[in-house]
This record gives structure tokens, C-alpha cells and sequence, in this order.
């Protein structure tokens, strides 16, 4: 029994780590695709460690300005992302700690993370820093409602709240193509999207006040601090991706009570996604343009609708849409 | 007991006639002539349902409207009218014919109200009612459609002999209040005559209109 | 029972206190010590009953001849009861701290004491006019409070409305307690609950009952006054109005809805889930659109009140359809709601007035950098900011996640008109969550971070301990609601089974005995204390991985600003900059938004303009159409006082042959 206690532990602790571990790699396979399909080299595909390793070494600088708001939010905000992404169930489902947040949980956690994020930038007291906090929360007024609509319909479809629960629902029936559920996956691909500042929401390589939301507020953070945003960034980048895997492609996802073996095939199977998830997102970044910040709310704005819509549909139909 | 009902509503009946000439007439003291023969006549119904009914108590009353009614009063409006030199031409908002009109309908009005209000009492006394409350709503309509300041006085007068009208027509209406009222008439009498004579020292006139216009923050 | 005259004593030292605060100048001090006092007592004895579930009884012989005053203290007066005097207490200890001289006046302090016996005295109230009588004094003196700075327009201003506002609401209550109460005209509460009402009846009622109490809770559209009113009056009593007072008339509604008007019928339960969404959402966009401090709090009070009447709504509606665990989730979010908001609203109000003290300033585009020259209150005041931005792992959350939990329970409503509403309401309260923390964002960010804008703002200097000491252990109430949500649904769980007929699993049927668990564990669990665990731990690790590894050192510098650094603090983002986003996405279509820039031309040194426009269109339509209908109705019935006297005979001769005519027609 105990033996058994302390295998659920390491499992849990071992996804809590391998969020943290994959992530950059998932974003250095975005970078190197884009890269790639613009006939440029591209950086390694461990750069994103190698920038996180840089930052760390260096000193960090703080505006005069700045208060103890500002050193302390980006420890928050990654150990917050941390503990989100940490409960998505990503090779195995219902590991030990994964009743301890629901999905209702799981979007309001990343809100307090945004939201400290977003006081941070207001922290230095620059125009920079207010831009990017005011177009961020504004964005978040939409994206997150679609979120948690997202989230309920899903819930409704799966009968709990409970992110395994839902996951092993749609591992035990595939995914029957149902008008609720694919407007529910449009409607997260483009919350993803919007959340994780990508084209065409953001450029995450801009630093043009025209087009910045999520640059903006981070402007002022250097060294350590900087490392941790940018961590936390990447990994709310493969939250999201495993989230979109976890609930519309789970195949080979390891239930609970799998052995190693289900668990290693539940981690190859999580990592390949994980990695043409982000290699798609390449592809996606390369092929469209940024919109007008203020042309942002219609497309963040499709997005509500479609949640809107699904979850109609699965209220209307009496929760029987699974 | 059929004849003394006869003549006691017949009584009643002149009273109203005198009611209507209150409302047609043109010059000022025809308006005082009226309502002395209204008083007297008054006080002719109160003295027969005093001796028809055994209530000496009513004698008293009859007296009282007599004399103060009929005698009394009417002089002193007349001396009223002609110390003050007073319009002997009485002012109308309506017309006569509009006025006797209206009148017509407020007899029917109260008939009709006193048939419901008495159903279930079929006593003699109930046309008489009715008369009574006529009389009363047509000394309220002259009040409204003349103008002269007199002319109010004598309107609110002959409500007054309605109402002692119906008061003999109950059982017993005790000599203290015929009393009262009867001073109470006086007073209000006397302070109108007081507020005419004043009116008309400051102003030369009593035409109520006339008075209005000089009133302040008229809307 | 003792119980009851303790009470009574804490009530009569109370107004007793009020009393002498008016007589003498001296006492005036002892009135805050005597309230912190008599607000002990009460709330031990609304813990008592709540904990044991007693119900006490008694009456007095004042008041309606054949009743008399009929008090009673079961649990849900008690644990309105707890939430008020917890209010008043924190309130009572905040103004400790003020200056004896300079802020205490004989038009204040003796309405404090006041005040609070009267909202004490509505949820002690048994029959219908002792709950009437109470309530008006609750409006009379908080009115009173409201008028207090008579010198300023906008306190007169306010002071109208809100009386006009009052008269409405009570005379609504009126009506719905003569509805209950019948023809029989049996005004106590026990008579009423004796026989239910017929179903057109119960309807009116409803209605009557959601505008009296809707208004004074400042539900939409009868919420006009609120934003002026509370304002306007001093910080620790705004704290009052707001975290508390609102929450009498949530009591009012429950009492009605849930108690006095007998077993519910489904339709009930659609105008407070619609009012309430709307309210919701309305609510914080006017929130997000306005720039004085104290202001976006009272119509972030709003917002709160329209979630309470979802919760409420919907617990109706399971009710009404005999779900009875569903009722129960929905009910214990109402009621949890109630609490947390006391909580964080009045710590809110309560840093506003310690803003307002230390720099004299109201308006967020006057303030700026006080997270230095105020660190404690900064504090404290994030911690309300977060809490009522409904981020986990802080009490907002945990009575958010119960409305949700309840929302998803919907689709088991057979009638089709709720099934359709519910999704639409769930994405309002999903909007409502997030426009509440860009709100409380944009509030934080511009009064205390940042840099201050003016003079006052970087001459502050943070306040006494007292009211230090009242935000602070409000703050902590937040922090270990949101911890030990589960152990306080638990203590209501009694409570909701009365009036909703379910209850949730009881507190240790979920995996920690800190889960909350709203259906069963294997469908939904929240766990805060577990999650906050998570996060400290997380955070720990980093922090010592981080130092172990990376460079340690800092340096101060000036801010990057993409380098072009600005001394001036004018040119960072300001309370109405930062609306701008939300203002073009949201206030084109609520609020007919226009901005106008005149530029001026080439080579001109003048200034340029920015005018925002808006146009409050509830404003109109509710307040200034009637308004200007009732005003020019009185204008023309005016010339009534200036008739002649002729006319004024011809009306009476009129209204006498009127009456009589309708004597002779009628039977």
C-alpha cells in the first residue's frame, strides 16, 4: 500500500516537473518552425532554455519606482502557471492531486496569475506598463468569459468538474463529432491563442507600443525576474496545448491505475502531441497577420459566441451531449 | 296625517321654487327678496311640522328663521347694498338657462341618491329629504355661478335653510344646536358684512373677479 | 430567555449611546467604544443561535395594538445578524482612529449607533410593522448620515435621491406585507406563515418584495441612488451602506421569498436571475467607466448584490422543482456571498476612507504611488482588491465557484424558459468575473501603484493603528474565508437545509477536510487550502532554486520606459487611460461612448482636448423621464393653489356632486 502511496506521489510530482521541463522545448519547436518555413536557420531548439539559463545569470535592474509588488509578482505568477499547468492531466489521468482543482478552478487560477501580471505593469508607473495591462484585462474580459464557457460546456458533456473526470470521459468516448464540442474547440483555439499572446492576438517578438499587450507589461522586468515571466509564459503556452490535448485528443492518455508501462505510453503519446501542437502553432503564427488591437475584441469576440452557443446547445439538450 | 304630509311637501316645494328664482334673477335685491320669501317659507313648513307632529320645541326654531331669516337679514343685506353702493346687477358666469339646467340635474341627483340611501325606510319624510338636499345643492350652485360678493352670502344662506329643512324632517333636532347654528349664521353674517365693507373701501368694488386680479402671484 | 435580553441591552446601550451623543459634545467619543461593545454582544448571540440552531422568541407590548412587537432570532436572522455585526465591528474599530476634534460631529456619531440598532432590529423583527418601523429607521438614519455633509451639492444631491428612492422601496414593502398578510390583516410573521398565499397574490408579492428590497439593495433599475449615496457619506459608514445594509435587504428578500410566501413556483425565479445578471454586468461597467474611488466601489456593491440575487434566483428555481442538493448549492453561495462581501467590500471601503484620510483625495487620477507612502493599508487594500476579484486562493472565489457549480446544475430544469436563461446567465457571471478584475486592476494599479500624480498623493503617510488594525483583521477574515470555505459551509449547512430542503456532503466527505464539495466529491471538488499549499510550496521551491541559482544581486536604476524615460508622473496611465480599451469595446454599446479630440492646429502651442462622452441611458429611461412626468404633472396641478375663490368653490361643489352621484349609482 504504501509502495503504491509513494508510486502516486512520484508520478504526480513527476508531471509537475515535466510540464516545467517540456515547456521550452515546445516553444523553441514553435520558434524553429517559423524559422524554418520563412528560410531562416532558426535558433537551436533548446534555446529556450539557453535564454531562461542567460537571464538567470543576469543582474536584475529594478526602476526606482518600483515596489515589492514588483519583486515578488513574477515568483506568484510562475508558481501559479506552475500549479495550473501541473494539473492538466497530461500522460496519465487522475494521478493523486488531481481532484484538488476543477476546471472552474483551473481558468480562475491563470485569472489571478494575469492579474498579477497586470498590476505588476502598472507598477513602475511608465505609460508602457499601462498600455499593456489595460489592452491585457480588456482582452481578458473576453477571453476568460469564453473560457469558463468553454470549460462548463465540457463540463456539462463530461457530468463533473473534475479535469480527470472530464479527461477520462473523452477517453472513454471518442470524440463523436457534436456541434457543441467543435464549436467548443474553435472557441479554445481561439482563447489559446488570445491567452498566450500569439499572432494574431500579439507578437511575442514586437516591441512596438502599437502592437504590445503582453511585451508591454513585462517591459521593465530584467534578470531572474524576467526568467521567471518567460518561463511562466512558456508554460501557460503548453497548458493550454495540453489542454486542447487533454480534452479533443486523448488517445493514448494512461488512466489512473495504469502500471509504468501505461504511464511511458501515456508520456510518449502526451509528448509527440504536445510537440506537433506546437509545431502547428508554427505554422499558423507564419500564416496570418497580426490584427489591429482594436480589431482584437471581434476575434476574441467569435470566440465568446462559439462558447456561448455550446454551451445553449448542451443546456438546451438537457446535459445529454456526450 | 296624509294632509299634514300634503302641505308640509308643498311647503318644501315653494322653498325650492325660491331656490330657482335665487338662480335666474338679475338685479340684487330681487336676489334678497327671494331668499326672504325662501326663509319665510322656511320657517312656515318648520311652524306646521311643529303643530302637525307635536314638537313645540320646532316653534321656536320657526321663529328663529323667521325673524332672523326672513326680517333681519334680508334688511341688513339691503342697507349693506346700498351704503356701499354695490352693483344692483348681479355678475353670471353661465348663463341663466345653463344655470336652471344644471339645477334640474342636481334635483334629479338628489332624488335619486335619497331612494337609494333610504330604501329600506319607507318613511313619510323621504321626498322632503330629497328636497332638502336640493335645496342645498342649488344654494352651493349659486355660490359658484354668480359673481357678487352678496349674492355668495345669500347663496350660503339658503344652503343653510336646506339644511334646517332636513334637520325638522328628523326625529328631534335638539333647540341647543338650532341655536348654535343660528349664531353661527350671524357670525358668519357679520364677518362678511365686516370683510365687504372693507373690500369695498379698498377697492372700490366687490366683483370677486375684479378682486382676483388684484390679487398677488396669480398663476 | 437570556440569550434575547442580552441582545436587547446590546441594543438599548445602543441607542442609548445615540442618545447622549446628541446631548453632550463629551460624549461623542464614548459612542465608537460603546458600539465595538454592544456589536460583541449581539454578534455572540447571532453565533450562539447559529451554531446551536435555538430559536428565541419574545415580544414586547409596544407597537400594533392586537400584536404587538413580535422579535425572533432563528438562524437565518442570525447569520444575517453575524454578517451585520461583524460589519458594524470592524466599522466601529476603523473609526477608533479618528480624530476626536477634527472628525467627530454631532451629525455623525450619534446616527452610528443608530444605524446599527436598526438593522439589528429588521432581522430581529417578527411581525410585519416591526420590520417596517425598523427598516425606515435603518433608511431615515442612514439617510441621515448621507445628508450629514450638507454643504456639498453632491451629498444634497445624493440625500434626495436616496430618500425618494427609500419612500419607494418601503412603500413596496408595504405592499407585499399587506399582500401577505391577507384580508384577515394578520401581520405577524407566524400568522403569515400559517397559510400560503394564492398564486396571483404571491406574484405581486414577489414583485413588491424584489422592488423594495431590490432597491435598497441596489438592483437595476432601481440603482441610481446607490453610486450617489454611499459616496457621499463618510468612509466607515459608506463601509457600512455598502458591505452591510445591502445585505439587510438580501435578508428581506429571503424572508419573503423563501420563508413567508410558503413553497415556491418555478416561474419565481427568472425576474432575480435576470435583474441579478444584468445588474451583474451593468453594474461593472459603470464600475470600470468611473473615476471616483469610492464610487466604483458602491457600483462594484451592485455587482455583488445582482450575484447574490442570481444565487438566490436560482436556488428558487431548483426549489421550486424539487432539487433539492441543487437549491442547497445555490442557497449556501447566496448566503456565502452575503459574508464574503461584507468582508472584502468593507475593507474595501474602509482603505478608501484611510485613501481619502491620508490625502484628502477621491478621485483615482489624483492618487498614485501609495503602495510606499502607505505600505499597510496597500496591502490590505490588495487583498481586498483580489478577494473581490474572485481569484482563488481568497474567499471571492469559493462563493464563485459555488454559483457556478449551480449554474451547471441547470440543464436538469424541466422548464424551458429556465434552461434557455441559465446559460445566458452563466456567461454574464463569467463576464461579471472578469470585468470585476480588470476593475479592481485598473482601481489597484492607479491609487497605488505607480507613481503619485499629485502633491497630496506623495505627501501620505499611512493611518492610525486602529483603523490599520480593522482593515487588517478583515483582511485576514478574507484570507481564512477563502482557506476554510468548506468547515463555513458546513456551519450553514443546518441553515440551508431549512430553506432550501438539501444540504451539501457534509465537510469531511471529501478528500481533505478543507474540500468543498457541492454534489459529490467524484463530481466536483474545490479544495483551497490544498491548492494554497500547492502555490506556497511551488513559490518556496522557486525561490530558493532561484536564488541558489541565478545572480542575487539587484540594482536600482530608472525605469527602461523603452528608453525614453519620463520624470513626470503624468505621463503614466491614468484611471480613465486605462478604461479606454474597455470603454471602446463596451461603452460604444452601453454607454453610446464618443470621444472627441480637438487638435490644435500645426504650430499652435494650445493644448489639445480629449472629451469623453457618456450617456447614461438607465438614467433616462428610469429616473429622468418619470421624474420630468411627475414635475411637469406637479407644475400643472400647482395652478391649483392659486385659484380664485369662486373655483375653489366650483371644485367642491364639484367633488360633492361627484360623490353623490357615485353614492346613487352604486350599489
Amino acid at each position: 500500500m504504501t509502495r503504491d502511496l509513494i508510486v502516486q506521489f512520484l508520478a504526480q510530482g513527476a508531471q509537475m516537473f515535466l510540464v516545467l521541463l517540456l515547456a521550452p522545448l515546445a516553444v523553441g519547436v514553435t520558434r524553429r518552425v517559423k524559422a524554418r518555413l520563412t528560410r531562416r536557420q532558426g535558433a537551436p531548439l533548446i534555446q529556450g532554455y539557453l535564454d531562461i539559463a542567460k537571464l538567470l545569470r543576469k543582474e536584475s535592474v529594478l526602476a526606482e519606482s518600483a515596489s515589492w509588488l514588483f519583486r515578488t509578482a513574477p515568483y506568484l505568477i510562475f508558481a501559479l502557471t506552475w500549479v495550473a499547468a501541473a494539473l492538466v492531466p497530461s500522460f496519465a489521468s487522475g494521478l493523486m492531486f488531481n481532484w484538488a482543482a476543477d476546471v472552474v478552478a483551473l481558468v480562475a487560477l491563470l485569472g489571478a496569475a494575469r492579474a498579477l501580471l497586470a498590476l505588476a505593469g502598472m507598477d513602475v508607473g511608465t505609460s508602457f506598463g499601462g498600455i499593456g495591462s489595460s489592452r491585457e484585462m480588456m482582452i481578458a474580459t473576453l477571453a476568460e468569459p469564453a473560457m469558463m464557457l468553454i470549460v462548463l460546456t465540457l463540463a456539462i458533456a463530461a457530468g463533473t468538474t473534475r479535469l480527470a473526470g472530464v479527461a477520462d470521459h473523452f477517453i472513454a468516448e471518442p470524440l463523436a463529432v457534436r456541434v457543441s464540442l467543435a464549436l467548443s474547440l474553435g472557441a479554445l483555439v481561439i482563447v489559446a491563442l488570445a491567452e498566450n499572446a500569439r499572432i494574431p492576438v500579439d507578437n511575442p517578438v514586437t516591441h512596438l507600443e502599437l502592437t504590445m499587450v503582453h511585451e508591454a507589461m513585462v517591459l521593465e522586468y530584467s534578470g531572474r525576474h524576467l526568467a521567471l515571466i518567460e518561463a511562466a509564459s512558456m508554460l501557460k503556452l503548453t497548458l493550454y496545448l495540453s489542454l486542447l490535448i487533454c480534452l479533443f485528443a486523448p488517445f493514448g492518455m494512461a488512466p489512473a491505475s495504469a502500471g509504468l508501462v501505461g504511464w511511458t505510453v501515456g508520456l510518449v503519446a502526451w509528448t509527440a502531441k504536445l510537440l506537433l501542437g506546437a509545431a502547428l502553432l508554427g505554422v499558423w503564427e507564419v500564416s496570418i497577420a497580426k490584427m489591429r488591437v482594436f480589431r482584437l475584441p471581434d476575434f476574441v469576440g467569435v470566440a465568446f459566441v462559439f462558447a456561448f452557443i455550446a454551451i445553449l446547445l448542451a443546456y438546451l439538450s438537457g446535459g445529454d451531449i456526450g | 296625517m296624509k294632509i299634514a304630509y300634503e302641505i308640509s311637501h308643498l311647503l318644501a316645494g315653494i322653498m325650492l321654487v325660491a331656490s330657482f328664482a335665487l338662480l335666474y334673477q338679475q338685479r340684487v335685491g330681487a336676489v334678497i327678496n327671494a331668499f326672504a320669501a325662501q326663509s319665510i317659507t322656511l320657517a312656515l313648513a318648520v311652524a306646521w311640522a311643529a303643530w302637525s307632529e307635536h314638537r313645540p320645541d320646532l316653534f321656536i326654531t320657526a321663529a328663529i328663521a323667521f325673524g332672523l331669516k326672513g326680517v333681519v337679514i334680508p334688511l341688513a343685506l339691503r342697507r349693506t347694498v346700498e351704503r356701499l353702493g354695490i352693483h344692483r346687477e348681479v355678475e353670471k358666469v353661465v348663463g341663466v338657462g345653463v344655470a336652471l339646467v344644471v339645477g334640474l340635474a342636481l334635483i334629479g341627483l338628489s332624488q335619486a341618491l335619497v331612494v337609494k340611501v333610504t330604501q329600506r325606510t319607507m318613511g313619510l319624510g323621504r321626498d322632503e329629504l330629497a328636497l332638502a338636499l336640493a335645496i342645498v345643492l342649488l344654494g352651493f350652485l349659486m355660490m359658484i355661478v354668480r359673481r357678487n360678493a352678496v349674492t355668495q352670502v345669500v347663496g350660503f344662506m339658503s344652503m343653510e335653510n336646506g339644511l334646517i329643512l332636513a334637520a325638522t324632517g328628523a326625529r328631534g333636532m335638539p333647540l341647543v344646536v338650532e341655536v348654535s347654528v343660528a349664531f353661527s349664521v350671524l357670525i358668519a353674517l357679520f364677518v362678511f358684512a365686516v370683510f365687504v365693507f372693507r373690500i369695498r373701501e379698498r377697492f372700490d368694488t366687490i366683483d370677486i373677479e375684479a378682486l382676483d386680479r388684484m390679487r398677488g402671484d396669480r398663476r | 430567555m437570556p440569550a434575547l435580553y442580552a441582545s436587547g441591552a446590546a441594543l438599548a446601550v445602543l441607542a442609548g449611546a445615540a442618545g447622549l451623543a446628541i446631548l453632550t459634545r463629551g460624549a461623542l467619543r464614548l459612542v465608537y467604544p460603546l458600539a465595538i461593545l454592544a456589536a460583541l454582544v449581539l454578534g455572540a448571540v447571532d453565533l450562539h443561535v447559529l451554531l446551536t440552531g435555538v430559536v428565541l422568541t419574545d415580544s414586547l407590548p409596544i407597537g400594533l395594538p392586537t400584536i404587538g412587537l413580535r422579535l425572533r432570532l432563528d438562524s437565518l436572522s442570525a447569520f444575517f445578524g453575524v454578517v451585520i455585526n461583524g460589519g458594524v465591528l470592524a466599522a466601529s474599530v476603523y473609526s477608533l482612529g479618528l480624530d476626536h476634534e477634527k472628525d467627530l460631529t454631532p451629525r455623525v456619531e450619534p446616527l452610528f449607533p443608530l444605524f446599527a440598532a436598526a438593522m439589528n432590529l429588521v432581522l430581529l423583527a417578527d411581525d410585519a410593522y416591526g420590520f417596517l418601523f425598523s427598516w425606515e429607521l435603518m433608511s431615515l438614519s442612514s439617510w441621515a448620515l448621507v445628508v450629514a455633509r450638507h454643504t456639498d451639492p453632491e451629498s444634497r444631491r445624493a440625500s434626495h435621491l436616496y430618500l425618494v428612492m427609500a419612500v419607494i422601496g418601503t412603500t413596496a414593502l408595504l405592499f407585499a406585507f399587506g399582500g401577505l398578510a391577507g384580508p384577515a390583516g394578520g401581520y405577524s410573521f407566524d400568522t403569515i406563515r400559517a397559510h400560503a398565499a394564492q398564486p396571483a397574490i404571491a406574484a405581486l408579492v414577489l414583485a413588491a418584495a424584489l422592488i423594495g428590497c431590490g432597491s435598497k439593495g441596489g438592483l437595476i433599475p432601481l440603482h441610481a441612488w446607490l453610486p450617489l449615496a454611499h459616496p457621499a457619506a463618510p468612509s466607515h459608514v459608506s463601509a457600512l451602506m455598502s458591505g452591510v445594509m445591502t445585505k439587510v435587504a438580501i435578508y428581506g428578500f429571503v424572508r419573503i421569498a423563501f420563508d413567508l410566501l410558503g413553497p415556491p413556483a418555478w416561474w419565481w425565479a427568472l425576474p432575480p436571475i435576470v435583474l441579478g445578471a444584468i445588474t451583474a454586468v451593468l453594474g461593472l461597467l459603470y464600475a470600470v467607466l468611473d473615476r471616483d474611488l469610492k464610487r466604483v466601489l458602491a457600483y462594484s456593491t451592485i455587482e455583488n448584490v445582482g450575484l447574490i440575487f442570481v444565487a438566490l434566483g436560482l436556488a428558487l428555481a431548483f426549489r421550486a422543482n424539487g432539487f433539492a442538493q441543487a437549491a442547497a448549492v445555490a442557497l449556501t453561495a447566496a448566503l456565502l456571498h452575503v459574508l464574503n462581501h461584507s468582508w472584502f467590500k468593507s475593507l474595501l471601503f474602509l482603505g478608501a476612507g484611510a485613501v481619502l484620510h491620508a490625502t484628502g483625495r477621491r478621485d483615482l487620477d489624483g492618487l498614485g504611488g501609495l503602495i510606499r507612502t502607505m505600505p499597510r493599508t496597500a496591502i490590505f487594500f490588495l487583498v481586498g482588491a483580489l478577494a473581490i476579484s474572485a481569484l482563488p486562493p481568497l474567499n471571492g472565489f469559493v462563493s464563485e465557484w459555488l454559483l457556478f457549480q449551480s449554474v451547471l446544475a441547470g440543464p436538469m430544469l424541466p422548464q424551458a424558459s429556465l434552461r434557455f436563461a441559465v446559460p445566458a446567465i452563466g456567461a454574464m457571471l463569467a463576464l461579471a468575473a472578469a470585468l470585476a478584475a480588470a476593475c479592481f486592476v485598473r482601481v489597484y494599479g492607479t491609487a497605488f501603484l505607480g507613481r503619485p500624480r499629485t502633491v497630496e498623493a506623495a505627501r501620505a503617510h499611512d493611518v492610525p493603528l486602529a483603523q490599520q488594525v480593522a482593515m487588517g483583521a478583515l483582511a485576514l477574515l478574507c484570507i481564512l474565508g477563502g482557506l476554510l470555505g468548506a468547515p463555513l459551509a458546513s456551519v450553514l449547512a443546518p441553515l440551508v437545509r431549512t430553506f432550501s430542503g438539501g444540504m451539501l456532503p457534509a465537510s469531511g466527505s471529501g478528500p481533505t477536510p478543507f474540500s468543498l464539495v457541492a454534489f459529490d466529491s467524484a463530481r466536483s471538488v474545490y479544495d483551497a487550502a490544498v491548492i494554497a499549499l500547492f502555490v506556497a510550496i511551488a513559490s518556496l521551491v522557486t525561490l530558493v532554486v532561484v536564488h541558489r541559482v541565478s545572480e542575487r544581486r539587484t540594482r536600482r536604476g530608472p525605469a527602461w520606459d523603452c528608453g525614453f524615460p519620463d520624470p513626470s508622473p503624468v505621463t503614466q496611465y491614468t484611471a480613465s487611460s486605462f478604461a479606454q480599451p474597455l470603454r471602446r469595446v463596451y461603452g460604444t454599446v452601453a454607454f453610446s461612448a464618443r470621444e472627441t479630440v480637438t487638435m490644435p492646429p500645426p504650430g499652435d502651442r494650445g493644448t489639445a482636448r480629449l472629451q469623453v462622452s457618456l450617456v447614461d441611458y438607465l438614467w433616462r429611461v428610469f429616473y429622468a423621464a418619470p421624474g420630468g412626468a411627475v414635475l411637469r404633472l406637479a407644475e400643472r396641478l400647482n395652478m391649483l393653489q392659486f385659484l380664485t375663490i369662486r373655483r375653489y368653490l366650483v371644485l367642491m361643489f364639484a367633488a360633492l356632486v361627484i360623490l353623490l352621484s357615485i353614492a346613487a349609482v352604486t350599489t
